[in-house]
């Protein structure tokens, strides 16, 4: 249950106290709203004893009669718009012209309730205004959460970003002071690492384009019929070179050729990534699996693979952005920890599932299922 | 006490800022004990008290530092730690040791951004421990 509280300046004691006990004994209720509001009423009978009230009670809600005795309803309007409080105004007014009217929403009044009003008329404009302030305060809730998780993104990023400039700068300035001797011999790990922390820094940078570009509304006119197995052979084309170093096979078995409506670049980033994935975390020696099958209505992908598994707990966070497992067989294996976010934002994106199944050092399962046709494209 | 009795823990999950902070801090003449994760730098702790120790802020975890700051000061009081971290001020996730509340919960004596010049990490180890 919530309170709103209203404020009533009127100079007519009768409907001061009329809205006091109409509103008081009333509630609003919606089927989107988390809770029902309530109202607690203050009266003023003067637009100076209503500013008063203003600055200490911080009304939600204020009807104001335009005719008062000392300063006017609408100097009470100026007043709040110069201050910009968070506050609905309804007029009440039985001389509603045409020329209040319109200063009245000029500075912000958003109701007229004529007088003399009923109790419904009365309960059915504050049900109105409830209604719109609900709105503007969830809009604003959202708006303040979503600038509070990019925030969060780039924190991390920035920090991503970073440690390998820092690992950079350590190692050229460990061999500007000539600290590990005079050859260039004598630095040939630094060098190394430098090269591997620049691979990782490209490869993060590739990602976070392909973050980006998922981020970014889906676009009409590059959904076309993608067969899945055509983009399959191609992603394992791809990491051939990857699996033949770490000595994986991979084998491509299409039960059924899946055909979807998709973007193509949406499904290569989908099997680019979980292909590299079944190679990278793999044993040498190792079999990764990409099996394609199809129902009616929708596409089945099961990425396997032999590797180093990943425990129950770890599988928690998976898809998060930035997350790495970090452990004894991850510690040479670099990533962004971006690629599974954006396998699970591609799914998503096309209303699909994704689930993950793994056995610490027997092998992780991905399965992917995928609607055919898309209805409603968001 | 000279450099070369003295020991220090240094735990960092990325391997390139660890190997280098070791070798400048044996290049200055200390002992090390590197490990890479929390997990490790709690096992080594248990079994062994380092003069000094180094942890990074974001391991396993992303207040993994600041956990072995607490589990260390509580086994070992007066062995000097200093927190290390690639977060930077400009995203937010900032802090110091400047405010008394600060101090208060992070129970490190210094706090460092990566990218710290040997001479410098020298220095505040040499100040840390009186040197």
């Amino acid at each position: 249950m919530a309170v709103l509280k209203v404020l009533v300046i009127d100079d007519e004691p009768g409907i001061r106290s009329g809205v006091s006990r109409i509103l008081n004994n009333f509630h609003v209720t919606y089927p989107f709203m988390d809770e029902d509001y309530t109202f607690e009423v203050t009266e003023a009978g003067t637009g100076e004893e209503g500013i008063e009230i203003l600055e200490r009670e911080l009304p939600d809600i204020l009807l104001l009669d335009n005719k008062l005795p000392g300063i006017q309803g609408v100097d009470v309007l100026e007043y709040i718009r110069k201050r910009n409080y968070d506050i609905v105004v309804a007029m009440i007014t039985s001389y509603a012209s045409l020329d209040v009217a319109i200063r009245a929403t000029r500075d912000g009044a958003i109701d007229f309730i004529p007088k003399p009003f009923t109790p419904q008329e009365l309960k059915s404009s504050i049900e109105n205004i409830t209604k719109q302030q609900y709105l503007k305060r969830i809009t604003h809730k959202m708006k303040q959460e979503g600038k509070k998780i990019r925030y969060q993104f780039l924190s991390v990023l920035s920090h991503e970003l970073k440690a390998p400039l820092n690992a950079l700068e350590g190692y050229l300035r460990m061999m500007q002071g000539k600290q590990a001797g005079e050859l260039i011999d004598d630095y040939a790990t630094p060098i190394e690492r430098s090269l591997q922390r620049i691979q990782g820094m490209r490869n993060l940078i590739m990602d976070l384009l392909d973050f980006t570009k998922i981020r970014l509304e889906r676009k009409e006119e590059k959904i076309e019929e993608v067969k899945l197995a055509e983009i399959a052979s191609a992603s394992i084309v791809t990491a051939q070179p990857y699996a033949i170093q770490m000595d994986v096979t991979i084998n491509l078995d299409v039960r059924s050729d899946a055909v979807i409506s998709a973007d193509p670049g949406d499904m290569e980033i989908v099997f680019n990534n979980l292909i590299s994935n079944a190679v990278k975390y793999n044993k040498v020696g190792g079999k990764a699996e990409i099996t394609i099958d199809s129902s009616e209505s929708e596409a089945i992908l099961i990425i396997s693979d032999t590797g180093i598994g990943i425990a129950k707990n770890d599988t928690e966070n998976l898809f998060a952005e930035f997350v790495r497992i970090k452990n004894e067989k991850t510690r040479n294996i670099s990533g962004s920890g971006l690629g599974l976010s954006i396998v699970k934002k591609v799914v998503e994106l096309y209303h699909g599932t994704i689930k993950v199944d793994s056995t610490p050092d027997v092998g992780t399962v991905f399965t992917i299922r995928l609607p055919k046709k898309q209805i409603a494209i968001t | 006490m000279k450099k070369s009795d003295i020991t220090i823990l240094v735990a960092d999950d990325d391997p390139d800022y660890l190997f280098q902070t070791v070798f400048n801090l044996e290049k200055a003449g200390y002992k090390t004990v590197a490990v890479e994760s929390q997990a490790e730098a709690e096992s080594v702790i248990a079994k062994f008290k380092p003069n000094l120790a180094i942890f990074d802020l974001m391991m396993e975890s992303d207040d993994s530092g600041f956990i072995l700051c607490y589990k260390i000061k509580r086994k070992y009081p007066d062995v000097p730690v200093i927190l290390a971290t690639a977060v930077s001020h400009e995203t937010g996730l900032s802090f110091s040791l400047d405010s008394e509340q600060e101090k208060s919960w992070i129970r490190a004596d210094r706090y460092l951004e990566k990218g710290i010049r040997p001479e410098q990490l020298d220095q505040e180890v040499m100040k840390l421990l009186k040197l």
